[in-house]
């Protein structure tokens, strides 16, 4: 952003104040992230960088946290980390088939209470979670299904599926109706036109919406904290208590591979928005 | 008109107006039949439970059942005086069936909650009851100690008979009904939750408007730089957004932690003395600051989204035509962000009032919110129908939130990422 030569001063002098605003906030955003990294290769047990760290001293670093988090006796983070794919992989399933099908009956012009409809099925994404967890609890809790993985993946479903039907219907509103008309004339039944023509079509929607359920039950803490019971002790539950009772910097080894984790989920997350906005013809 | 489309015919020599809304309402069948998986699925497991929580907030049905025949006949009972054999004879008959049951312990617990001196009473009420003899069981009660004869307690009991109650939508605000039956609020230093709901709101409020001072510039920035330059900055923004909530809290913890990272630099910089630093975890610094980087990226994506439709020639007219790149940006580049600032508010100030993980783990106690307070109502005092009763509470404001929003704005405008 290259100002022009007849700026005036004070002009000047707002647009550099303007750019040193927005890199501290850039920093306040980004920096907090990667204080992580170099404390969990700590060879102390302590969460500040020692005086060894400081003068980059080789000896101050180590892989003592990521060892202790793989091979740790007693640590949970094995099982919380099977838990976790676990239910985030079939809440995740169970969000985008739901959410894709009620997604293509609300895209449709004959829909009726289209508004009402809308609002029951994005309402877990407004309620605060936390009521979320109470309500779903009272529900588990009479089902019988507390602390079980089934209570969890059913409740990250709920808690999931405004993400699908959202990103879905944004990707249906630019999907031009005439093909899958043009496939049924030509004899093709309701399902294959959607196998083969609709769904290759919303792919990209399907997906991303799927990502935000997936990280959304990855990442679930409040209504697992009232669901789970030891079996069902999931990563953000393990960080939870761990950040609660003894700050150990093994959570720093697992926080960095989080970190990792997100990163690749926010790549992928980006190409497929990008493909999709050159499928909808928006080119920016 | 109506008249004569009803006489065309279709090929089938059923009228065209018949056979059209045959297919109309198939294909409302169809698009219902494709919602209603998801929809039935949310009504039971979500809407209902939330309709349950209700219930259990205004259900005080407990007492009531435990003493059918007293409150059948209190009904006739003015309250002045202390109430005719008759309400003594069929307290007694509930009670000594209660006693059988094994239920008496939880009816003294309840009672208690009402009156404070029922648990002792009502203790030596079922060691003397065993003794009794039939008929005139007034005197025989009243006996038995004094507070039996007295009319508050009896008035107590009454005040128990409805099934349903307010009293914990009340204890929510730090008010209760007294023995004259009108609503006060309790003493000046017990009103905990009133605090609580103000500390949310101011806190919900002033993060809100941080995070707006905060995403407006950066947000201007991304939508004006060339796309190679704001792709790469658009990074620092979606990175934290997609970060574990827990992740980023724990990185403010190391932060702001005492020996942390930012009171070294305090330190350093000579802004304070080594053996002097400040707290700057576990209180509402601590909460306003993780807060305000967690929820910074929701304020940002809607207003960058808004923000890049406007055309950069508008600003150019604006100039062109006299005015200052201040009244340009003020008259005109402003006014179009309105609905983007309007979504980003709206999103930030509704998460930010049922947050719960970040000010339970670096808000201490002066900066928890009134979640927290749901929440150890849930899993400490298993107290479920205050919990849900705050929980609602909270629900109707931010619906009411909402709801305002929507006139204003419209929820349609609302997107992600």
């Amino acid at each position: 952003m290259a100002l022009p030569k007849y700026t005036e001063t004070r002009y000047r002098v707002w647009h550099y104040f303007y750019i040193i605003i927005c890199t501290c906030v850039f920093f306040f955003l980004i920096a907090p992230l990667f204080v992580i990294f170099p404390l969990s290769f700590n060879a102390e047990e302590f969460l500040s960088f020692s005086e060894g760290m400081k003068n980059l001293d080789p000896d101050a670093f180590s892989l003592r946290w990521y060892k202790d988090m793989i091979y740790g006796t007693k640590n949970p983070w094995g099982l919380a980390a099977k838990n976790s794919f676990i239910i985030a992989i079939f809440a995740t399933l169970g969000s985008v088939i739901l959410g894709t099908v009620a997604a293509l009956g609300l895209s449709s012009r004959h829909m009726p209470y289209k508004g009402l409809i809308m609002a029951t099925l994005i309402s877990p994404m407004i309620v605060p979670l936390i009521i979320s967890g109470v309500a779903i609890f009272f529900f588990m809790a009479k089902a019988g299904l507390a602390a079980t993985h089934t209570g969890i993946v059913l409740a990250h479903i709920i808690l999931g599926t405004p993400f699908v039907v959202i990103t879905v219907t944004a990707t249906l509103s630019g999907f031009d109706h005439s093909v899958t008309r043009a496939a049924s004339s030509l004899g093709s039944d309701p399902v294959n036109t959607f196998m083969k023509i609709t769904l290759p079509l919303i792919l990209p929607g399907v997906i991303s919406g799927g990502l935000f359920a997936f990280v959304t039950s990855f990442d679930e803490v409040v209504v697992v904290l009232f669901l789970a019971g030891l079996e069902n002790t999931t990563i953000p539950i393990q960080m939870w208590t761990g950040l609660r009772e003894q700050l150990s910097p093994t959570i720093l080894a697992v926080a960095t591979c989080l970190i990792i984790l997100s990163t690749l989920i926010l790549v992928t997350a980006e190409l497929l928005r990008r493909r999709s906005e050159r499928l909808r013809g928006i080119n920016r | 008109m109506s008249i004569e489309t009803g006489k065309i015919l279709t090929t089938d020599g059923i009228p065209l107006e018949v056979s059209l809304k045959k297919a109309e309402r198939k294909n409302k069948i169809k698009a219902f039949l494709l919602v209603a998986p998801l929809l039935f699925f949310l009504l039971i497991t979500y809407i209902f439970p939330i309709g349950d929580m209700l219930m259990r907030s205004v259900d005080d049905k407990m007492v009531t059942e435990m003493l059918p025949k007293t409150f059948k006949s209190m009904e006739k009972w003015d309250g002045k005086e202390l109430p005719p054999e008759e309400v003594f004879e069929s307290f007694y008959l509930d009670f000594q069936k209660l006693v059988e049951e094994k239920r008496d312990g939880k009816l003294s617990t309840q009672l208690n909650y009402t009156k404070n001196g029922f648990k002792s009473i009502l203790k030596k009420l079922r060691r003397k009851a065993k003794n009794f003899e039939e008929g005139n069981y007034k005197e025989q009660i009243m006996a038995v100690h004094q507070r039996w004869a007295d009319v508050e307690y009896w008035r107590a009991i009454q005040r128990r008979a409805p099934a349903y109650t307010s009293q914990k939508y009340l204890k929510g605000i730090d008010m209760y009904k007294n023995e004259e039956g009108n609503i006060v609020s309790v003493e000046e230093d017990r009103r905990i939750h009133r605090i609580l709901w103000l500390r949310t709101l101011e806190i919900a409020f002033f993060v809100t408007l941080l995070c707006f001072l905060m995403a407006y510039p950066i947000a201007h920035l991304l939508a004006t730089l060339p796309m190679k330059y704001s792709n790469l900055l658009m990074i620092c923004v979606l990175l934290p957004f997609w970060t574990s909530l827990l992740v980023r809290t724990a990185s403010w913890m190391i932060l702001l932690q005492q020996q942390g990272v930012v009171n070294d630099f305090f330190v350093m910089i000579g802004l304070v003395a080594d053996d002097n630093r400040p707290e700057m975890m576990f209180n509402k610094t601590g909460t306003y600051v993780a807060m305000t980087q967690i929820l910074l990226p929701f304020m940002v994506l809607p207003l960058y989204s808004v923000m890049k439709t406007i055309s950069p020639s508008l600003m150019r007219a604006g100039k062109s035509l006299g005015g200052t790149p201040f009244v340009a940006f003020w008259k005109v580049y402003f006014p179009l962000t309105i609905p983007g600032i309007g979504a980003g508010c709206l999103l930030v100030f509704i998460l930010a009032i049922g947050y719960y993980i970040t000010p339970a783990l670096v808000g201490g106690a002066s900066g928890t919110l009134i979640s927290n307070q749901i929440a150890f109502h849930m899993k400490s005092t298993l107290d479920w129908s205050f919990a849900s009763a705050m929980g609602l509470m909270l629900l109707a404001g931010v619906l009411a939130i909402y709801w305002i929003y929507n006139k204003l704005v419209g929820v349609d405008n609302i997107k992600l990422g």
